[in-house]
């Protein structure tokens, strides 16, 4: 029972001090503005309880990009037109324009990964994780075009994402170097003052970061920095570090809003269900036509 | 293993003794277990009891018990039979002998397209080494109501129903000894197949609700709570299950693959009402008007009671109510990317075909 009004008063305290430091934390004229300082947990942790979701786009491509006909492209006599497998699809199989999430432009590959790249692109129908609804990976699950929700407690963060009912334990104690490889990866995190820094690795090498083949090999470490900087926004930085496959360290960045409508909750999009057909539809008995 | 044995006793020490609740009387009607030690007991910075950790649901209870028998078990026959069970798993985890023979052409003789070649030795396996302790005393069944610990007969209707539907229901397991779904055209098509081998849930009803073991393994689940939401995660097909607090169920038309779960607290015990689930899971052949109603109260600080009832009047003429402890683990979670790794599925269906035209040509012979 002690315990419990002990925590009631901290709680009392911390809100306390939340609201007079927001107070002093108005800017003043002529000053620069002071950061936004987020509410407050009951201890006195930025609160990052809530439902995200990107609209970077960047789950097309993270780079910057011009809209173009179509995921899978085929020559036509003028330049390229919707490859034949996506041709029904129309306007709705067209690439949004995106000005990317990649800091300084490109994605420092070396030579052969990019060559790798430029392959997966071109054999995207076949080679795109997402379209068998297999796990995201991180960074990508928080630019896909779905929610997620941050569940932060006293003794846990959790993400439970819509897409593909992805999650991710966010360990607040280093449980140690992750013991096998996984899609989702092992996420370590921390505070650092406004910021929650989480360190990613233990990553497969066979998720992508997007739609248009950009990738990684397993020995890819993702450092994490989700900073509020408004009532209903996430600022999102990562790094990502993989000699492997890329020259130096790169980061990416874009804003997570809040979702706000009055009903909004994470649903189910169990898309393994979704892709059975496209799977395993030919070992049907009666397999259904694909004309 | 060891320190799930251990888990188990500082259980058995805490509860003993502090509260007795009359065997069988139970339902919703049945008073929350009063904690044992006050002082002891985790709560949030709201004052609600924390529910928050990882627990391993896996134990030797079974969902209902041989009709006659006591709920309670005396402490020399659990003992006894636990004895047994670890007695059967050191021999099982024995060296099997290098030189021998391959199974037999066809399998063991066990109903299946190729009957039963073993898909897991007892290194995969973590069924459980315990019975269920609730109010310091082991327990036979899972269900306490009605009092024989029996699931309710089905009413004729939905015997008739289930005998239509030949798609397999979530509580469907899958067990060294049971070669899975089998029946006329069970294996052609995915969706004849059980939800478990299809990666869409986990098998034996372990994310539910309601939550069961699977008698099988990755019994782990985790809950993470807040002030707005309770997360239920279940290890198997990380399937995460948020619990939206003091909110309404969803409009009709939206159904959920784990039914759409509010949550509210009486006094200490998080009440969790579930409603608008799909056709598609059917726990032991109820319908898409099944409602669950759970209840989760902390005994101490290393375990949880978990409570059920199970509503559906399409499907049974009375609510039946089941209850066991979540005993708190130290293991760690790991993912269980299913669906990414599952030849199976598709080597099943292939299998099915591939042995079909061998018996066309075989009979053309």
């Amino acid at each position: 029972m002690r315990k419990t009004v002990l925590g009631v008063l901290i709680a009392f305290v911390a809100a306390a001090g939340g609201a007079l430091l927001t107070a002093w934390s108005t800017p003043l004229a002529g000053q620069t503005p002071a950061a936004y300082r987020a509410p407050r947990t009951a201890d006195g942790k930025p609160d990052l309880n809530g439902i995200w979701q990107s609209l970077s786009g960047a789950n097309y491509d993270i780079e910057a990009h011009m809209a173009r006909p179509a995921m899978a492209l085929r020559a036509g006599p003028y330049g390229p037109v919707p490859a034949a497998p996506v041709l029904a699809l129309g306007a709705v199989g067209a690439v949004p324009p995106g000005m990317g999430i990649v800091e300084g432009g490109a994605i420092p590959y070396k030579p052969d990964a990019l060559a790798k790249k430029k392959e997966n692109q071109e054999k995207w129908l076949e080679r795109d994780p997402e379209i068998k609804c297999y796990l995201p990976g991180v960074p990508r699950a928080n630019y896909m075009p779905f929610p997620f929700q941050i569940l932060q407690s006293q003794s846990a963060i959790f993400f439970a994402y819509e897409y593909a009912g992805a999650v991710r334990n966010i360990y607040l104690k280093d449980p140690g170097p992750p013991p096998v490889d996984s899609w989702m990866g092992q996420s370590v995190g921390r505070w650092e003052g406004e910021t929650l820094v989480i360190e990613a690795n233990g990553f497969n090498d066979s998720t992508w970061f997007d739609r248009s083949g950009n990738h990684h090999s397993e020995a890819m470490k993702v450092t994490e920095r989700y900073t509020r900087t408004a009532p209903d926004v996430i600022s999102y930085e990562a790094t990502i570090d993989d000699s492997n496959v890329f020259t130096r360290p790169w980061k990416i960045s874009f804003p997570l809003y809040r979702r706000l409508e009055k009903n909004v909750q994470i649903m189910d999009f169990k898309c393994v269900e979704f892709v059975e057909e496209l799977m395993y539809g030919q070992w049907r008995k009666k397999p259904l036509s694909r004309e | 293993m060891p320190k799930r044995f251990v888990t188990a006793a500082v259980v058995a020490t805490a509860v003993a003794g502090a509260m007795l609740m009359p065997a069988g009387l139970a339902g919703q009607a049945a008073k929350s277990p009063a904690p044992s030690k006050a002082g002891a007991m985790p709560r949030t910075p709201d004052g609600k009891p924390d529910l928050s950790g990882v627990y391993d649901l896996a134990t030797l209870t079974p969902v209902e018990r041989t009709a006659g028998t006591p709920l309670v078990m005396t402490d020399e026959q659990a003992a006894q039979l636990e004895e047994k069970v670890a007695d059967t798993k050191e021999q099982r985890a024995a060296p099997i002998k290098g030189d021998r023979d391959a199974p037999p052409l066809g399998g063991d003789g066990s109903p299946g397209a190729a009957g039963n070649v073993g898909g897991y030795n007892s290194f995969w396996i973590d069924s459980g080494s315990r019975y269920t302790i609730v109010d310091g005393r082991k327990r036979a069944s899972i269900v306490i109501d009605p009092p024989d610990g029996r699931v309710p007969q089905m009413n004729p209707e939905a015997r008739a129903r289930t005998a239509r539907n030949v798609r397999p229901t979530s509580d469907q397991t899958t067990r060294e000894d049971d070669p899975g779904f089998e029946g006329n055209g069970a294996y052609d098509d995915p969706e004849r197949r059980p939800l478990g081998e299809r990666c869409l849930m986990g098998f034996g009803s372990t994310s539910g609700p309601p939550a069961l073991p699977n008698y099988f393994y990755n019994n782990l689940h985790q809950i993470v709570q807040t002030k707005d939401s309770v997360l239920i995660l279940t290890e198997m097909v990380h399937d995460a299950r948020i619990v939206r607090m003091n909110a309404e169920h969803v409009p009709a038309q939206i159904r959920k693959w784990m039914g759409d779960s509010i949550g509210r607290w009486e006094g200490d015990t998080l009440v969790v009402d579930t409603t608008n689930f799909t056709d598609k899971t059917r726990f032991r052949g109820s319908t898409d008007k099944l409602h669950i109603v759970e209840r989760f109260t902390r005994v101490d600080a290393k375990s949880l009671r978990y409570r059920f009832t199970v509503e559906d009047p399409e499907t049974w003429p009375a609510a039946w109510t089941g209850e066991y402890t979540w005993p708190a683990t130290d293991e760690l979670m790991y993912e269980y990317a299913c669906h990414e790794g599952n030849y199976a599925l598709g080597n099943i269906l292939r299998g099915a075909r591939l042995k079909e035209a061998n018996d066309a040509k075989k009979t053309r012979q």
